[in-house]
């Protein structure tokens, strides 16, 4: 019987799939929530396979912090018409003008937790029922007992205590008017998963996870880059370095690794050897031990 | 052990390798007690898979709670609540890898009152690692543990004999546990695949190194046998099944007339031009292709996700099931099923439920609670019309309209169902089709 065996990256795409066609069967109003990092291009390429030769059924949910990587969103758009998809963008800058959040002030002022309103805000002027995210459970202890099918009350929180017990391959997205679901259909795969699978697959992604030379400055052991909105401490300065991200967020909190990887080969090589977790580069997860399960019941992504 | 360097090796991992590594999930099962933390602790640590921060901030918390001991227990920390209190509420799934196979662990909670938590866990899994605390050797809890990992169907059972450290290695101790363990499951579950082993997760012995301690044992270390367990019989690749999950009809130029009926296949092999059945309506037909992105396949197996095409025009929709005509599943209104109840709502006779089977959604109606299981003794008791969250019952129950099921012993998939609340939506139990 040894032909009928699958390798494990396949068997994580055969799950990842599944949940994909799942939602698009459960829910009447799914949306994916696309951030133009390495997961959720993974995300779409998954939704792409599942639908094939049909379109992918739901649109594209971009929530922009008005801080992006300008290559990031070049990508976007760049992809979003090549799949002929419909993008739907969140503007944080507009929770802002609205009065619906107030914005941080101070060194390390990031429009990252505005992000959660502006996303709830969107959901809810959509009717989304499920939006699909690109959280893996390797990524942060809170997300380690996080559901593939995550259950939100109405007012988007998530209750890690009371989560529904998910058995076998059966998903329960059964909800009253007004709660949603998050879906996480990569929730197994690891970031070498991920890069492996972009590798083997050969999926294009946004030029900065690259390496490239950039205006940077270092502040409590992290690389950021500098732009006109981040406000330097006395004493740091300015540098171009080499550098690539390892996960891409906003500008605010994305930190950036001295690299000269400039191939997928080279940055599989690079993680292989690399001894800091990939949210070990995320100045959002510095905030407090607990950051990010605090952020998730709140609605974060 | 002593606060020491992390080996900053390279896992050495090469894209070649990687795309031929297996997966295995499995669960442990154990009580902060037995070691479960600090045996999860070291086997990611000693198989490299713990990152620097996550290093550092364990140093932290060891220094904090005193003494210079790296407390690998605390790796597997999760939430506030739970490190604040020191235990574990839910299943927390973990992954590492090695050169030859990925892992996914599910690591749950032992107690009495976390029995659903350790039926959720053990549902997706190929192996569980029952832990023993040599001191204590076989328990209560023990029976526990190995009569879900049996009622959960999972094929491979390793039992680690552990805190041997603390009894000098001593042969004997570890004969007698094993002794005990085998009179217990020679009447729960005949044929499995058991293995014993002793270790320390403590110092490490026999987890990923080969103990010099235990001269007296020949057998693999755990992360060996964690390596080389064989888990391709695990599928069912015997019945055909495939449970329809989403209709693909893209009504474009080019694929104007297309219908494809999507699904992950939960059993058996499917070829092109196979004669099939359409289960409820009975129509036959002749698969036309099996597509996926990459391309039409020749014959596909489970647990792929593909998209079948048929001959015939008919009508199919989700939840119906395609299978072949000389091997059908039975389609009955009745059934019998184990039922794990995991809501603190009681299940009660003749209350009505959603019920969920593969990619079928009804109705049911609870008509008898046939016993309730002892989970301690393994008794039958009788008389019961409730269940209370974490009892296991064999109950009956109707339908409103037909499933298409096999016995979960055989076929995992199509064998196993979940019940919803009609009132609060909430999955409130787990069911083995008997």
């Amino acid at each position: 019987m040894d032909e009928y065996k699958l390798t494990h990256l396949k068997e994580l795409e055969s799950e990842g799939i599944y949940v994909m066609r799942e939602v698009a069967a459960q829910f009447e109003r799914p949306v994916l929530l696309f951030s133009g990092g390495k997961d959720s291009i993974v995300l779409v390429h998954l939704a792409l396979k599942a639908f094939w030769p049909a379109p992918i059924p739901f649109p594209l949910l971009h929530i922009d912090t008005g801080h992006n990587f300008e290559e990031t969103l070049l990508f976007r758009d760049e992809l979003v018409k090549r799949l002929n998809a419909r993008l739907i963008v969140g503007s944080v800058q507009e929770s802002i003008n609205t009065g619906r959040v107030v914005e941080e002030s101070g060194y390390n002022a990031s429009r990252n937790v505005l992000q959660t309103v502006t996303l709830l805000d969107t959901i809810e002027k959509y009717k989304f029922d499920a939006a699909i995210g690109g959280g893996r459970r390797d990524e942060e202890k809170a997300r380690a007992k996080e559901r593939f099918f995550s259950h939100r009350d109405e007012f988007g929180q998530w209750d890690p205590k009371n989560q529904r017990p998910e058995l076998w391959y059966l998903f329960n997205g059964r909800k009253k008017m007004g709660e949603h679901f998050r879906v996480f259909p990569i929730s197994n795969w690891t970031e070498m998963d991920v890069w492996q699978y972009i590798l083997k697959e050969n999926i294009a992604l946004p030029n900065i996870y690259f390496t490239h030379e950039r205006e940077v400055f270092f502040r409590d052991g992290v690389w950021l880059a500098a732009a006109p909105f981040m406000k330097l401490k006395p004493g740091e300065k300015v540098e171009r370095r080499r550098v690539r991200c390892r996960t891409v967020g906003d500008i605010t909190c994305t930190g950036l690794t001295l690299s000269t990887a400039d191939t997928l080969e080279d940055i599989i090589r690079e993680i292989a050897a690399t001894r800091v977790t990939e949210r070990g580069g995320r100045y959002d997860d510095k905030r407090s031990d607990a950051a990010m399960e605090d952020r998730k019941k709140e609605g974060y992504f | 052990m002593k606060m020491q360097e992390a080996d900053n090796g390279n896992m050495g991992f090469s894209s070649k390798a990687y795309l031929d590594m297996e997966l295995l999930r499995f669960t442990t099962a154990g009580s902060v007690d037995d070691g479960k933390s600090t045996l999860i602790g070291r086997l990611l640590y000693d198989s490299k898979s713990i990152f620097e921060d996550q290093l550092d901030a364990v140093k932290r918390a060891s220094l904090k709670k005193g003494g210079d001991f790296l407390n690998l227990a605390l790796l597997t920390d999760g939430l506030r609540a739970e490190r604040e209190q020191g235990i574990t509420i839910d299943v927390a799934y973990r992954y590492f890898a090695t050169p030859k196979r990925k892992f996914i662990i599910a690591d749950t909670p032992g107690h009495i009152q976390y029995t659903r938590n350790m039926v959720t866990g053990a549902s997706t899994a190929n192996a569980a690692i029952i832990l023993i605390d040599a001191r204590n050797g076989v328990t209560e809890q023990t029976h526990r543990h190995a009569y879900i990992a049996g009622l959960l169907g999972i094929p491979h059972l390793i039992i680690c004999i552990n805190k041997m450290d603390l009894l000098d290695f001593n042969r004997e101790v570890y004969d007698n546990i094993r002794t005990d363990f085998e009179k217990f499951t020679r009447r729960v579950f005949a044929g499995k695949d058991v293995r014993f082993i002793p270790i320390s997760a403590l110092n490490g012995d026999n987890v990923v190194k080969p103990s010099t301690n235990t001269p007296w044992y020949t057998g693999d270390t755990l992360l060996t046998t964690l390596e080389n367990i064989p888990v391709t019989n695990d599928n069912n690749l015997v019945n055909p099944r495939f449970p329809v999950q989403y209709v693909i009809r893209p009504e474009s130029e080019k694929f104007h007339d297309y219908r494809g009926y999507t699904g992950r296949i939960a059993s058996g092999v499917f070829h092109k031009d196979d004669r099939v059945v359409v289960l409820p309506s009975r129509f036959e037909s002749t698969i036309r292709s099996i597509d996926t992105f990459d391309g039409p396949l020749r014959e596909a197996f489970a647990p792929q996700s593909v998209t079948i095409t048929l001959a015939d025009d008919i009508d199919i929709s989700r939840g119906d099931m395609i299978v072949k005509p000389d091997d059908m599943p039975v389609e009955t209104n009745d059934i019998e099923v184990i039922v794990c109840w995991m809501s603190p709502r009681p299940l009660e006779v003749n209350k009505k439920y959603f019920l969920r089977h593969t990619t079928r959604e009804v109705r049911c109606l609870i008509k008898e609670v046939v016993y309730t299981l002892n989970i301690n003794t393994l008794e039958h008791i009788t008389g019961n019309t409730t269940l209370r969250m974490n009892d296991i019952a064999l109950v009956k129950m109707r339908t409103t309209q037909p499933l298409f099921i096999d016995p979960y012993t055989k076929n995992r998939i199509t064998g196993s169902l979940i019940l919803i609340d009609e009132a609060t939506f909430e999955t409130v139990g787990a069911g083995m089709i008997v």
